[in-house]
């Protein structure tokens, strides 16, 4: 929103003060204020009223006119000029030779062989409106020769407010409540706002009207005819312009000026469309036409207003085509009202059109401005159009009134707050500045807060903190540190895990952390063949929340073949394992998915290389050992073999395995890809082993290889522990190689005796027992 | 007899001079002194020899065992230093020049500048929290005056889900679980609730270059008895002075916020300029950083603290805004886009 310094000083007089310096106070104690400031009419000078004298046309142009010019000089001016507009008699803005516009310094100018020692302008030349269809028409009497910045607001200062830093103030989407904050600011007292007293017209008849509806607030209109002005003043078609409005005609100008002014949205209906206002909604939709021409579809939540049963207009919204003020309406029906803000807000979601009006009125706009507002529309018509008459009583139906607001706050509640001492007589001068009604008594201070920040805005104590203390200034705030006791920080568990994983997949397995989003990459998953799985979604949306991160790693994958011939990539990121029936809430998990992919070992190699790693997390974690154990493949894209559940300490923390075939060659035929997902919260929860310390033997150890024909290593790890030596130390897997016999598995244990120096005896022992054991279950010792 | 041991020696002193290795050496050794060997030959011929010579004769070889001995011994350490000689010479100089294979893993961009907050925040005896992403209306907005219906809410910003429940739209979500996790420890032993909740956020907007529905951002309350706008001033400038590795100034703005009253909208002096004014701020020599402010009363209620007696401040940083700034990041989508050409640039730890 564009402000005019002008414009807040009809309220404040800031007269002898730094503006720039206060609308930076503005800035840091208000609403924030966009760093471009505006320095209006800074570019042009010079610029003086002057009468066309004759108009003659130019002897080589059929667009150009030769024209005599009484710029209040001696002599007529020759100028030469191409607007249309041009007429003998007409005032208009005369640059004359030495005036300056924007970067031009006007000179005698050769235009097709005949000299202009100056140049009429049009408004948009002078940047007083955006109208360059001719030149500017004066219609005031000033006498020629006068610079327009004598008798016109052409200097100003505008700046820009950003809205989104007003939601919570409804009061500042006007003039005046902004300078009321220059007036707390500045110390300077606030003026009131000139209105006409409508009690004069309470004997007129009322107008017809009635709310029908809790969603309207209250609802006010007066009939006035008679209206013979069409444009507005000067002054008040520049401010328009300079807020970033444009001047349309009288009466829409003076609404959108008092929008502008107070904050007050404003409609003027034709009276002959408006006889019976009705405030309602409708319980079947339809299609109403707003005065954009736009075709709009109302439900039976949008407030409409109407004639009788007609809607003539979007409550708060936008007004219709056909109650419009149009050339030959000559009494007018005026509105000023106040609607529910959610209503209005969730209409203009619906309509998704905002307008400058329902801007206003989501905020919660203060009631108590609809009859001001009429009253300050009369002000500014009869000033300007002597000629007007009222035809009816003022009528207002004032249905809902927000609760006055008042309470007490203790000096000491105030200073706990501030930290510092601000004195009684800061605090009740900045309230009082503000318009809230304070007084101190004892410690106490009892507020009253002013119904334009009573709707919503300030509604406690607190509220109070940030009045006092914003005016006051935060730059000039005393700073110190907290005076808390000192315990030790609690540490959670979880969050140190998820760095120990970090920190161990990177700095030893040099894996790259990824982020991804939490839906299905749908495009990514067509492409693989990765079917999307049901699950919990978005509301009004086909967009579900994903079950695996696996698949989502997979598609990353495959956008990096080309960055390393192996590579794995690892994720600590959210699931939804769909919807716990009981609580109707989804059961989040946190996992960490590892993707590895390499072109240059096997997928066998690979997959132990994962397992290893999985085993070294476990142990750098949780000094656990972990565990595989078969599974079946539920989810499409998982290849239906080589599917092992993790288990650390006997709680299945996790899966590793591989994607299926056909994804896995769409990815890369030649490369091998293996991944795992592990559940962290659960990894988190299992207690953690201490490290118990085993000193070693002083005797010296023994080493024996042993190489067996088994498949798989399992049953030489079962009869190992089934023989249950405490001289065995270790037990690895040295080998693992197949020939004509078959798959052979050497084994290497450790023995060692802290006592005494082993024998070969019952090292042979031992070792013979672990023979027969597997014997028995055919697995023989390779020869 | 003489003779044939002063033959002998000679005849050695020779051999030693051309050995060339050790195994040569060996062979010599063996020839000497090996149990055939001349010198244990000549003690043969001793028999022919009377008493007296016998003696005089077996000093003699016994010297020239003695002697032949320790050559050997001083060829042997000599063959060793000249074989260490050699092989030291004989050793190549690496070629340094070749550029070095690191194959080192990442981290995400993201995680780094986290863990930087999170170590600053731990040395001011912050705790770090942790929460989940999918969280209900009441954390996300009841808890947090928010009301039913503020414009945050609405289905263009939140990603509802079918349940009713929602992705969480800001890290405040776990304000009102915090507050009732250390609620007890505040209230009877006066422990003061200090903690910082870093996470993923989630709101409905179209991306590009400057706007990501999936984005970071750390919270952090303190909850005390007297905690004042004063503390959360001289608090903000100390914690980012320190993010920053830098003093900063801050200022502060007034900022709507219904968690917070007062709430602020914070600015710090611009990193590049230092506040003289420059392209990047604008030339307003400030930057817009974080919103911050008081809790509001009714939030502490919430999580079952009297605003009476206790108050606190929260703020929120943009982890994303922050990583883009720090590592220079022009484009927010390469942050979740898996992109390891992008990725594997963040090897360093914090």
């Amino acid at each position: 929103m564009f402000i005019s310094m002008n414009w807040i000083c009809d309220f404040v007089d800031l007269s002898g003060l730094d503006k720039m310096k206060l609308i930076q106070q503005f800035s840091l104690s208000t609403a924030e204020v966009e760093n471009e400031i505006f320095q209006k009419g800074s570019d042009i000078d010079g610029i003086v009223a002057a009468t066309i004298l004759s108009v003659e046309p130019h002897p080589e142009s059929k667009k150009l006119h030769l024209l005599k010019v009484d710029a209040g000089g001696a002599e007529p001016v020759d100028v030469v000029c191409g607007a249309p507009n041009v007429a003998v008699g007409m005032k208009t803005a005369f640059a004359p030779v030495g005036a300056r516009i924007g970067e031009i310094t006007i000179t005698p100018r050769k235009l097709a062989g005949c000299t202009s020692n100056g140049m009429c302008c049009s408004e948009s030349e002078i940047g007083l409106s955006d109208d360059h269809s001719g030149i500017m028409v004066i219609t005031d009497d000033i006498p020629n020769g006068t610079p327009l910045k004598d008798v016109y607001q052409i200097d100003d200062i505008v700046f820009e407010v950003d809205n989104k830093s007003l939601t919570n103030r409804p009061d500042l989407w006007g003039h005046y409540g902004i300078a009321r904050e220059f007036s707390a600011l500045s110390g300077r007292p606030l003026k009131e706002i000139g209105t006409v007293d409508l009690t004069p017209y309470k004997d007129l008849p009322k107008v017809d009207m009635k709310i029908e509806d809790p969603l309207c607030y209250r609802y006010a209109c007066i009939q006035i005819d008679n209206v013979s002005r069409t444009v507005s003043p000067v002054n008040m078609r520049i401010r328009l312009f300079y807020c970033g409005m444009r001047a349309i005609n009288f009466l829409a100008d003076i609404t959108n000026y008092i929008m502008l002014e107070m904050g007050q949205p404003m409609h003027a209906f034709d009276s002959r469309k408006v006889e019976k206002i009705r405030i309602k909604r409708f319980e079947k939709e339809f299609e109403f036409q707003t005065l954009d021409k736009e075709m709009r579809r109302i439900d039976s939540d949008t407030l409409m207003i109407c004639n009788g049963d007609t809607p003539v207009a979007i409550a708060g919204i936008m007004g219709g085509l056909d109650s419009e003020i149009v050339a030959d309406t000559t009494a007018l029906t005026l509105e000023s009202a106040c609607f529910d803000p959610v209503s209005i807000r969730k209409s203009t979601v619906r309509l998704a059109h905002r307008t400058d009006a329902s801007m206003r009125y989501e905020k919660s706009l203060d009631p108590e401005m609809v009859g001001t507002a009429v009253g300050r529309f009369l002000r500014l018509l009869t000033d300007n159009d002597p000629g007007v008459t009222v035809i009816s009583a003022f009528t207002d139906e004032y249905a809902y009134h927000y609760p006055k607001i008042a309470f007490d706050f203790t000096r000491a509640f105030l200073d706990r707050y501030t930290g510092i001492e601000i004195s009684d007589e800061t605090v009740l001068n900045t309230l009082h500045a503000l318009g809230f009604g304070a007084e101190l008594s004892g410690d106490t201070f009892s507020v009253t807060v002013p119904s334009w920040r009573g709707t919503k805005d300030v509604t406690m104590k607190a509220d109070i903190i940030e009045e006092v203390t914003r005016i006051y200034g935060y730059d000039n705030f005393a700073v110190h540190t907290a005076e808390s006791p000192l315990y030790p920080v609690q540490i959670s568990t979880e969050k140190n895990v998820e760095d120990q994983l970090k920190d161990l997949l990177v700095k030893r397995y040099s894996l790259h952390e990824v982020h991804s989003y939490v839906w299905p990459y749908y495009d990514e998953f067509k492409a693989l063949g990765i079917p999307v799985e049901d699950n919990i979604g978005l509301l009004n949306s086909t967009v579900v929340i994903r079950r695996s991160i696996a698949p989502t790693q997979l598609c990353q994958i495959r956008i990096n073949t080309a960055f390393a011939p192996e590579f794995g990539i690892f994720e600590i990121g959210r699931i939804a394992d769909g919807v716990n029936a009981e609580t109707n809430l989804v059961n989040e998990k946190k996992m960490l998915c590892i993707t590895l992919f390499s072109k240059t070992r096997t997928t066998e190699q690979l997959y132990y290389y994962l397992k290893d790693m999985i085993a070294v997390l476990a142990d750098d974690i949780k000094h656990l050992p972990v565990r595989f154990a078969k599974a079946e493949a539920s989810h499409a894209w998982q290849h239906p073999k080589n599917l092992n559940t993790v288990y650390v300490n006997e709680t299945a923390v996790g899966e590793i395995g591989l994607p299926y075939p056909t994804i896995a060659e769409k990815i890369d035929k030649k490369a091998a890809i293996v991944y795992a997902e592990i559940d962290v919260e659960k990894l988190a929860a299992i207690p953690r082993a201490e490290i118990v310390y085993d000193e070693p033997s002083k005797y010296p150890e023994m080493e024996v290889d042993l190489t067996f024909l088994a498949p798989v290593f399992a049953p030489i790890g079962d009869a190992v522990r089934k023989v249950s030596s405490p001289l065995i130390k270790k037990l690895s897997m040295t080998d693992i190689y197949e020939d004509a016999q078959g798959k052979a598995i050497t084994v290497r244990l450790l023995f060692a005796d802290k006592e005494k120096t082993l024998t070969r005896e019952e090292v042979n022992e031992v070792v013979d027992s672990i023979i027969n054991t597997l014997k028995a279950e055919n697995i023989a010792l390779k020869q | 007899m003489m003779e044939k041991v002063n033959q002998l020696k000679a005849a050695f002193a020779e051999r030693l001079q051309n050995v060339a290795d050790a195994q040569e050496l060996e062979t010599i050794r063996v020839e000497f002194l090996g149990k055939k060997g001349s010198v244990t030959g000549l003690l043969k011929d001793m028999k022919e020899l009377g008493n007296e010579e016998k003696k005089a004769f077996g000093q003699l070889v016994n010297t020239l065992k003695n002697e032949i001995t320790e050559a050997i011994a001083e060829k042997t350490q000599a063959l060793g230093r000249l074989a260490i000689e050699r092989q030291i010479n004989s050793m190549p100089d690496f070629d340094l020049s070749a550029p070095p294979v690191l194959d080192r893993g990442s981290y995400h961009p993201i995680t780094l500048v986290q863990r930087e907050c999170e170590q600053v925040f731990r040395s001011m005896g912050f705790t770090v929290e942790d929460y989940s992403e999918i969280v209900t209306d009441y954390e996300c907005f009841e808890s947090l005056n928010i009301p039913k219906h503020h414009p945050a809410r609405d289905m263009q910003d939140t990603y509802y889900l079918t349940n009713g429940q929602l992705l969480k739209s800001q890290t405040s979500a776990a304000q009102n679980a915090i507050y009732k996790k250390y609620r007890r420890a505040l209230i009877e032993e006066g422990k003061p609730i200090k903690a910082v909740f870093p996470g993923r956020c989630f709101r409905n907007e179209t991306t590009d270059a400057c706007h990501e529905n999936t984005f970071f951002q750390m919270e952090g309350v303190m909850v005390d008895k007297n905690i004042s706008i004063s503390n959360l001033i001289f608090f903000m400038k100390t914690m980012l002075s320190e993010v920053f590795k830098k003093d900063i100034k801050v200022r502060l703005r007034p900022g709507f916020f219904p968690f917070v009253e007062p709430g602020f909208e914070l600015d710090i002096s611009c990193l590049i300029c230092g506040g003289e004014g420059c392209p990047s701020c604008k030339h307003s020599g400030w930057l817009e950083l974080c919103p911050c402010g008081m809790i509001h009363p009714e939030v502490l209620k919430a999580g079952g603290i009297d605003p009476e007696e206790y108050t606190g401040f929260a703020f929120g940083l943009g982890m994303t805004r922050l990583a883009m700034m720090k590592y220079g990041i022009a484009d927010i989508r390469d942050l979740n886009s898996g992109n390891l050409r992008c990725l594997c640039q963040f090897t360093q730890d914090a």
